[in-house]
């Protein structure tokens, strides 16, 4: 039976129960559902600020990172006097503040194998808002398992993307992706950036999806993928079907239970900010101070030419990663490099690609020119 | 003439170009093609034994090559092709 609204509710919801598609049924639908938005970030901002403006009655929040300034271009439900708390708990209060009437479950943990069943069964509809492929994975296989719709948004630079995944109607996730791309190939948020209101127009819609779905009105987007350009303002939607070798949600699938994964992805579960090439190969920053000092270093910058302007390295020879394979033999195999970029991970596939060509001289700087700025030289920015 | 649209992590491989000219009988020839002009592309599209990598995903129109004729699908002179690639950000 669908709970009831007191006189304040129908009043904060009235502009909802004069849309004769939602209406006090609809509302009452709202207020009876529930909501688990995976990532407290860029899209899990609107996703849980628009929710909870909503009425969706209860509210899933599972992050497990703290506030950074970084975070502040385009994590809307944030603010600058929440920096350094958990992520779960400056948005619990920014969402109560916004609607003391819906319940907002705090998980202060990482969606993992282990936890996601036990957090996720008890919701109606799962939102992902992660930023990274593991957890998208686990999220997909979640819901195929629990029979949960998936209201999919992802985001990079300016492209976004959104479906709702749902098997029992539709394609899933891995329907549409069914191997991740190897380790290194797509750039990350945090490597390759993005605009920040890209995750407002994607979070926004995916909000707009999990209120249809929980009301059951309209046409969700299921087997269609919406296709975002916030540069050309472009918005174009292609048909997905339901892939019959799908491992998890097809008729043959193999895939009974979640799976490990990280160990699937070859990546960890968090866009992880600092790169590493392995102990063998990386060099500490105050380690390449003292290296620089009193030996004859080369230092090669993989990373874009716009970023030289933020901060640079004196002496480094800047070769983005894109083009270093073609510009290979610009560089002398018989001498010690550093190799580095932002943070460490563009560099550790410079690294890759350098030792795969016969050089065996290469160092990575670990955690890249921001971990230098941090170290060695504070008059550098952090980026 | 088909054009295809290169998502923006590729567009690395391709001088930054956002979308390319393409001429073939069929989808696999255009990609063929693409693939001479812009070879850096090959190793992220294409597996060693010459299909397309399973997380790649070409769609001719609203319509995944999976679901027609796959590299085989038949090339309209005003075909738009465009690949979707997996990305992770939010």
């Amino acid at each position: 039976m669908l709970p009831g609204l007191t006189r304040d509710e129908i009043l904060r919801y009235s502009r909802h129960l004069l849309i004769p598609e939602v209406g006090l049924d609809g509302q009452r639908k709202l207020k009876g559902s529930s909501a688990l938005i995976i990532g407290t970030g860029g899209l899990g901002s609107p996703v849980s600020l628009y929710l909870a403006a909503a009425g969706v009655g209860r509210i899933g929040l599972v992050d497990y990172d703290v506030v950074d300034s970084s975070n502040l271009q385009r994590q809307v439900i944030h603010g600058t006097s929440t920096v350094g708390t958990l992520k779960v708990e400056s948005a619990r209060a920014k969402l109560l503040d916004l609607n003391p009437d819906v319940q907002v479950d705090a998980y202060n943990e990482p969606f993992t194998s282990e936890n996601a069943m036990r957090i996720a069964k008890d919701y109606d509809v799962l939102i992902d808002g992660t930023d990274n492929f593991p957890t998208r994975y686990l999220t997909n296989d979640v819901c195929v398992f629990l029979g949960k719709p998936n209201v999919y948004g992802s985001i990079f630079r300016f492209d976004g993307q959104v479906s709702v995944f749902y098997a029992k109607e539709g394609p899933c996730y891995r329907c549409l992706f069914p191997e991740p791309p190897p380790p290194g190939l797509v750039p990350s948020c945090a490597e390759g950036g993005v605009l920040g209101v890209l995750p407002g127009t994607i979070g926004t819609i995916q909000a707009t999806e999990a209120l249809k779905v929980l009301i059951g009105i309209g046409e969700p987007l299921i087997g269609k993928l919406l296709l975002y350009n916030a540069l050309d303002m472009s918005f174009e939607f292609v048909k997905l079907k339901k892939n019959p070798n799908c491992r998890v949600c097809g008729p043959n699938a193999d895939v009974k239970e979640l799976i490990d994964y990280e160990e699937f992805c070859g990546v960890p579960g968090h866009d992880h900010e600092e790169g590493s090439a392995g102990a063998n190969w990386d060099i500490a920053a105050t380690e390449l101070a003292e290296r620089v000092e009193h030996n004859h270093l080369k230092l090669l910058d993989v990373r874009e030419p716009h970023e030289l302007e933020i901060s640079s390295l004196p002496n480094a020879v800047n070769i983005p990663l894109g083009q270093l394979a073609a510009r290979l033999s610009e560089l002398d195999s018989a001498e010690d490099m550093v190799v580095f970029c932002k943070a460490g991970t563009r560099s550790a596939r410079a690294l890759e690609l350098l030792v795969s060509a016969g050089f065996k001289k290469v160092k990575n700087l670990k955690g890249g020119i921001n971990a230098w700025a941090r170290e060695v030289d504070t008059s550098l920015p952090i980026y | 003439m088909p054009v295809l649209k290169i998502p923006t992590p590729l567009r690395t491989y391709t001088d930054g170009q956002a979308e390319i000219s393409v001429s073939g009988g069929n989808v696999g020839e255009a990609m063929g093609g693409l693939i001479a002009q812009y070879p850096a592309l090959k190793p992220h599209l294409y597996n060693g034994d010459g299909n397309l990598r399973p997380f790649v995903n070409l769609f001719m129109g609203e319509d995944n090559i999976k679901d027609l004729q796959g590299l085989e699908t038949p090339l309209p002179d005003d075909a738009r092709l465009r690949l979707i690639p997996s990305i992770a950000g939010g």
